[in-house]
């Protein structure tokens, strides 16, 4: 055991540092599209953004390193600087395409979504298929050289501003239900295709629904081959999974935590003061260490290229959990002023932390529930036995 | 960066597992449970055979010079195994109070002795970590102990005592010079003790922040033998979830029993790395080991209350019998909560080191 970085990988720290000092003017300020992907492209260029990314397909082309993408994500984190995009078309959608698309699929789709041009959404769950994806209805009949997309889709996070899909649809209606699904990608501009905002608890609409009626797509818009589309999935799904849970998003919320408790006073005391609020915030400043150390130990399996077992199958579950937990805590923390939301003077933190503690029990179902969690945990973490399956 | 074991700690995990397995199953747990007798001292002499009581002993005095992590690996076997030995007072807090607070001399005489597992050290401190009940507390004056303590470590079987007194103070006492009465605790494995001393002559160890650094050890050692203990029944519950049928199928095809499992080890997996994490900063990163101890020793009474409570029921009524003898995991780690104060008492604690 040994938690020091060694000299090559101080000196790459000083660099990433020396990037952000002389770059500092150019840090996007908010969401001025022009000045975002400007800045994605110079992160490309200095290899802090796409850096595994074959430079053919537009990445920078660097051997994979995990400890030099956790400096990265460290410093970027330090200085508050504005890291690369990370969208599902350049977390999920890429990856999936680097590991089973076609050499024209990859020359045509990557780079354009590393530098921000193309945004994608994800076409996975419908109303009828949440944790049983496999049984998705969505159908794409061949009619010539093209599928013809009926159905419906739910939970599309970026539909409304994405150029493109990629999508489950069913192909072969007579097959097994894992065997018949294909994975199509089409553009979100082609007729038959309605957009309707999908307003949450949190009062907004973090999500969408997607409606397909006798949408055109050509056959060659396929990734992987027809019915193979589970697998293709699966790979989506494993890049998904590493986003949810993250132990430094965790941190830094409970750093704010710990700012909101010591701020914040009540007839004059401290809510950090309050013996009941100030062990529970104590119990989860455990937590979070404990989930920072499990992610050095899953990195450190990872560096070495061997299974990380039980320490990262419980991120997900473990890590959105948390995340509600530290939100639950401050809206506490504040009594009846942690009700407060929309706008006012006396709102806290522009509302975020219900929010946070509302939104985040979409991140707890979604990704897969905490309960299908468990069952991943119990089967190939436990190696307890699989459900009994109902006939198909 | 690397925060994994050393293929040399697997190794060292694993032999102490084996020769426990040998010389310390249930029966033997038992025995000595149900028995009188102060020390299992066939389990310490195969104990000392692998290095146990030196293993923080530097090796100028005859010790292995290893540090808190391999003797934090140590005390998550013996807990796995609700072994009974006198571990965290004889072979970590004692050597501690000598590298740490003995002179020259003192180290000379005693840390051979220790390491060699010629003599066990017994601990007098609750106090000084977890405040004072029933009006114990020791005072020294003039070369001498006056007053009684509570929930001292092996002390029946020690030759020698590390006491603290009330201001915080270590002391060495030949442990004939203390009169010593056992304290029955719901945990069998290990012997408690209250001690009085009643103008007992006293040898004092000088060093400064000693006490802070026996604090965060004990932690550390405690933490892990929760670990380890929580893990043995996580795995207990799980292989019986595999074996026992009912309804026609294994009782872990049935998501109300697997889910338990799974929120155990969900819960329980993190704090590997955090024993690990608090147990390798005591050693190199020494301004954080405080905070990452406390949080330790608190987060794994939590993790392992709960783990022993659901394991417990995974097993059904059987989980429930003496036979089975499940329950001694479950008043060890019972224990291993309460001992230097419990969880709300170690996280005012962490509130407090953090200025909070």
């Amino acid at each position: 055991m040994d938690l020091a970085y060694g000299p090559p990988y101080q000196a790459f720290r000083d660099e990433v540092r020396a990037f952000l000092v002389t770059h500092r003017e150019r840090f996007p300020a908010g969401a001025d599209r022009a000045q975002v992907l400007a800045w994605q492209a110079l992160l490309i260029a200095h290899g802090y953004a796409a850096r595994a990314i074959p430079s053919v397909y537009g990445g920078f082309g660097a051997e994979p390193d995990i400890l030099k993408s956790r400096i990265i994500a460290e410093e970027f984190a330090a200085t508050r600087a504005p890291t690369g995009l990370a969208g599902q078309g350049i977390s999920m959608f890429v990856p999936t395409l680097l590991e089973l698309g076609t050499e024209a699929q990859k020359q045509q789709w990557i780079a354009p979504t590393l530098r921000g041009e193309v945004i994608w959404c994800q076409g996975y769950s419908e109303p009828g298929s949440g944790s049983d994806l496999a049984s998705l209805t969505t159908r794409a009949d061949e009619d010539g050289d093209d599928f013809v997309i009926n159905g419906q889709k739910i939970w599309t996070s970026t539909a409304a501003q994405a150029d493109m899909i990629f999508c489950l649809v069913r192909t072969e209606p007579g097959a097994p239900k894992h065997a018949g699904i294909s994975y199509l990608i089409f553009s979100m501009k082609t007729p038959g295709i309605e957009v309707r905002p999908l307003t949450t608890m949190t009062g907004r609409a973090e999500f969408n629904e997607v409606f397909f009626t006798d949408v055109r797509v050509p056959k060659s818009q396929i990734v992987g081959a027809r019915g193979e589309g589970w697998r293709v999935a699966n790979a989506t799904l494993r890049h998904e999974r590493g986003m949810l849970g993250d132990p430094n998003a965790a941190e830094a919320r409970f750093a704010e935590l710990v700012a909101l408790m010591k701020s914040e006073t009540r007839d004059g005391a401290r809510l950090i003061d309050h013996p009941v609020l100030r062990d529970r915030l104590m119990a989860l400043q455990a937590r979070v260490l404990a989930m920072k150390f499990n992610g050095l130990r899953v990195l450190t399996s990872q560096i070495a290229g061997e299974s990380p077992g039980l320490a990262a199958l419980i991120v997900k579950l473990q890590g959105c959990e948390l995340n509600h937990q530290i939100a639950a805590l401050a809206i506490d923390a504040l009594g009846e002023a942690g009700v407060l939301y929309g706008d006012g003077e006396h709102l806290r933190a522009q509302g975020a932390w219900q929010w946070r503690y509302m939104f985040d029990l979409g991140l707890i179902i979604g990704g897969g529930t905490a309960q299908i969690q468990k069952n991943i945990i119990a089967e190939r973490g436990l190696g307890l036995p699989r459900e009994a399956k109902a006939a198909p | 960066m690397d925060f994994a074991l050393t293929a040399d700690q697997r190794l060292m995990q694993a032999s102490i597992a084996g020769v426990l397995g040998r010389v310390s199953p249930l029966a033997r747990v038992r025995a000595f449970a149900d028995s009188g007798e102060p020390t299992a001292r066939d389990v310490w002499t195969a104990l000392t055979a692998l290095g146990l009581p030196g293993l923080l002993v530097p090796e100028e005095h005859g010790g292995l010079g290893l540090g808190l992590l391999d003797a934090a690996l140590a005390a998550e076997a013996l807990g796995a195994h609700v072994a009974p030995a006198p571990f965290l007072s004889s072979a970590v807090l004692a050597p501690i109070a000598f590298v740490a607070a003995g002179s020259p001399a003192q180290q000379s005489a005693w840390l051979p002795r220790l390491a060699a597992g010629e003599i066990i050290a017994g601990a007098v401190i609750h106090e000084a970590f977890a405040g004072a009940r029933d009006a114990a507390g020791v005072t020294a004056e003039g070369g001498r102990l006056t007053g009684g303590s509570m929930f001292a470590l092996d002390a029946q079987g020690a030759d020698v005592l590390l006491v603290a007194d009330r201001s915080g103070g270590l002391h060495l006492v030949v442990a004939k010079d203390a009169r010593i009465a056992p304290l029955a605790t719901i945990d069998a494995t290990r012997r408690f003790a209250e001690v009085r001393f009643e103008g007992a002559p006293a040898e004092p160890l000088a060093g400064a922040d000693a006490l802070t650094r026996l604090r965060d050890a004990a932690f550390i050692v405690l933490a892990a033998d929760m670990l380890g203990a929580a893990q043995a029944m996580l795995d207990k519950a799980v292989a019986y979830a595999q074996e026992r049928r009912q309804f026609g199928r294994p009782i872990g095809a049935f998501q109300a029993v697997k889910h338990l499992c799974a929120e155990m080890a969900a819960e329980l997996e993190p704090c590997r790395a955090l024993v690990w994490y608090a147990a390798y900063a005591f050693d190199a990163i020494p301004a954080e080991a405080p905070l990452v101890a406390a949080h330790a020793k608190a987060h794994l009474s939590e993790v392992s209350r709960f783990v022993a409570r659901t394991a417990t029921e995974v097993h059904g009524g059987i989980g429930f019998t003496d036979l089975l003898g499940l329950h001694y995991w479950f008043k060890r780690v019972g224990v291993d909560r309460q001992l230097f104060g419990g969880p709300e008492q170690v996280r005012e604690h962490a509130a407090h080191l953090q200025g909070l």
